[in-house]
């Protein structure tokens, strides 16, 4: 029998937090760290808070390869930032790299162990044809030919379809805002372009409160929180290299405002420095509200054999995105439309 | 998870959870002559679950989960627990392995030199290796060959052998019964019997060794042996190994020197005795 403790993701929170906590673990808290870390995309990023601490050889050594293969994406997300970049250059646009690989461009700390999917790009809506054409004709197509699911995304979500590069086998999503159209929130997807700031070589990131503002966006009002520990972690990095900033703070509160997303910043506040004691500030973080708790039991549903828990939980926050992104005639529609299909 | 275990193949070690009883006691019963792990800290967590809860115990369904998943995968009848378990454990290295590249590859040692034999499925691969392990060389692995970017070496993964089909019977006829795991009729690649190393190769899976040969073979056709040439090999191999890409620069060094310093050839063989002869002409012939 290999019965598991109950174990849920704060071994993975509280070792990120206070790396030292791992000097404490047996073999069995390694296992159970060490999936619990695998599962929520984090391997990577612990083995960088890990560095110089005493470990298990074993650990050691998966440490040590996450970091390596941490590595290599990153040079693949970059490389691919570059292909875009030449790309979409004749258009004369900005090209706006968004999550991970703005991260990485930057050379934040947010981006050290980051794990980098798709590369997400933020354009004007008024240059989407542009930006589709020039995209399709440098090699890249679409993924999903399915005819509901392509005018879906056209019609109501915030992105083009995903398109991947037939050679290269790499997806990029193009944004033209940071929420889907059906959201209740409307960030002012104008500002957020007007406020980029440029690498110097062609690249641009969102301002760093922006920054800040599309992590919080991503994290809650788009999606079920699955792998939201992994959004949590950016926002808690975020802030530790931004926070200390003068005016950061001042600014992020204007942003929120302007963007609609102030009760979401504050949540995200409070469940960062709840998990990972991140310094924020008390003004915007407001107080401790009722539904936290469900939030953090959401984040944290995960135990040691790297399953996740809590299946009422979940459902209840799956029902929830939806709830969030499409009214509900919208939503009822969409969901026949889907069943109908299986 | 209800049950457990754990198994360590050369360098990788497996935690396997499973909803049931039976698969872990068909692994632990196929792996019992590997010794028992070095480190508790698995490299691989793999889980065999109820596809869903009700399949725990209605006509039991098991989906084929882990560290690393492949949602399409189709869960497998309980009945086949122990090829769930390997194809998960198969799936862990295909998708999750950096350390070591991987190719699709048998590989056998005989004088510590090691001979890599890559191709298709039904290439031959596998039974080959069995047939070679059977007259004196050493068994490395039937499914990855795993090369350190470090060395150059191949390192051992002498996962038990899985026979299909007509080599189950062949490789009975020669060895005794007690190295041959339960036969499992019906399943999606036909009857498949597990082949358990022999001691010899148990004992030295922490021993690498360079490779001096790297082989394609191809079954069902005429005898015949051709050159390979490099960049053509190196293709093919880009094409064999399931982390190539994921790699980056680490990769393509370690190919890049493999492809460069071993001899490569293709044979093609109507039988497995054409088989064995061409292998111990080329042998024989290396420098």
């Amino acid at each position: 029998m290999g019965g598991t403790a109950m174990i849920d993701a704060r071994l993975l929170t509280k070792t990120l937090s206070q790396p030292s906590y791992a000097t404490r673990l047996d073999a069995r808290g390694w296992t159970s760290l060490l999936t619990i870390a695998h599962a929520e995309r984090l391997t990577a990023s612990l083995a960088w808070r890990l560095e110089g601490l005493k470990v298990p050889p074993k650990a050691a050594a998966i440490l040590a390869e996450a970091k390596a293969s941490a590595e290599v994406g990153r040079t693949h997300a970059l490389w691919e930032a570059e292909m875009a970049r030449r790309a979409l250059g004749p258009l004369g646009l900005p090209l706006i790299l968004l999550k991970g690989t703005a991260f990485a461009a930057a050379g934040l700390d947010a981006a050290r162990g980051r794990l980098i999917g798709d590369l997400d790009i933020l354009v004007p809506r008024d240059w989407l044809n542009e930006v589709e054409a020039a995209l399709l004709g440098a090699g890249w197509e679409w993924v999903k030919p399915d005819p509901y699911d392509d005018a879906y995304y056209r019609t109501h979500m915030h992105e083009l379809p995903p398109l991947i590069h037939a050679a290269r086998d790499r997806m990029i999503d193009v944004h033209h805002t940071i929420l889907p159209l059906t959201a209740r929130v409307k960030p002012d997807a104008a500002a957020l372009i007007a406020g980029a700031v440029p690498l110097g070589d062609g690249l641009f990131t969102l301002s760093p409160p922006d920054m800040m503002i599309h992590a919080v966006a991503h994290l809650f009002a788009d999606g079920d929180l699955n792998g939201g520990l992994r959004n949590l972690w950016d926002i808690d990095r975020l802030i530790r290299e931004h926070g200390a900033v003068p005016n950061y703070w001042p600014q992020l509160i204007e942003r929120a405002r302007l963007h609609g997303l102030v009760p979401h910043v504050s949540r995200a506040l409070r469940l960062s420095q709840h998990l990972f004691e991140t310094p924020v500030d008390a003004f915007l973080a407001y107080e401790a509200r009722k539904g936290d708790i469900f939030y953090m039991g959401r984040l944290l549903a995960r135990n040691g054999w790297g399953q996740e828990t809590r299946k009422i939980v979940r459902l209840a926050f799956y029902i929830r995105s939806h709830w969030l992104r499409m009214p509900p005639l919208m939503l009822a529609q969409h969901l026949w439309v889907k069943w109908r299909r299986g | 998870m209800r049950h457990s275990t754990t198994v360590t193949i050369g360098p990788r070690t497996f935690r396997i959870g499973s909803d049931w009883r039976a698969p872990v006691d068909a692994v632990d019963a196929l792996y019992r002559d590997y010794p028992a792990p070095a480190s508790l800290i698995p490299d691989y967590t793999v889980r065999l679950e109820a596809a869903k809860f009700a399949r725990r115990l209605i006509r039991p369904s098991v989906a084929i989960c882990g560290d690393y998943t492949l949602p399409e995968a189709v869960p497998q009848s309980l009945a086949h627990g122990l090829i769930s378990a390997e194809m998960a454990m198969n799936l862990q290295m295909a998708l999750g392995e950096r350390r070591f590249l991987l190719l699709h590859a048998s590989s056998v040692e005989k004088g510590g030199k090691v001979l890599i034999m890559t191709g298709e499925s039904g290439s031959g691969k596998s039974t080959l290796s069995a047939l070679l392990a059977s007259r004196g060389w050493r068994f490395m692995g039937d499914e990855f060959a795993l090369i350190d970017p470090l060395t150059g070496d191949v390192c051992p993964f002498p996962r038990p052998i899985s026979l299909k089909n007509e080599a189950i019977g062949v490789m009975r006829g020669m060895l005794p019964a007690t190295r041959f795991g339960p036969l499992q009729a019906d399943t999606a690649k036909g009857d498949i019997c597990h082949l358990i190393p022999d001691d010899a190769a148990i004992a030295a899976m922490h021993n690498p060794a360079p490779p001096a040969l790297i082989l394609f073979p191809a079954y069902g056709l005429p005898c015949d042996i051709r050159p390979v040439g490099k960049s053509e090999a190196f293709v093919r191999l880009t094409q064999a190994s399931t982390n190539y890409t994921a790699l980056g620069e680490a990769g393509f060094d370690a190919l890049a020197r493999l492809v460069k310093n071993v001899p490569i050839g293709a044979i093609d063989y109507p039988d497995t005795d054409t088989a064995l002869a061409l292998v111990d002409e080329l042998w024989a012939a290396l420098p």
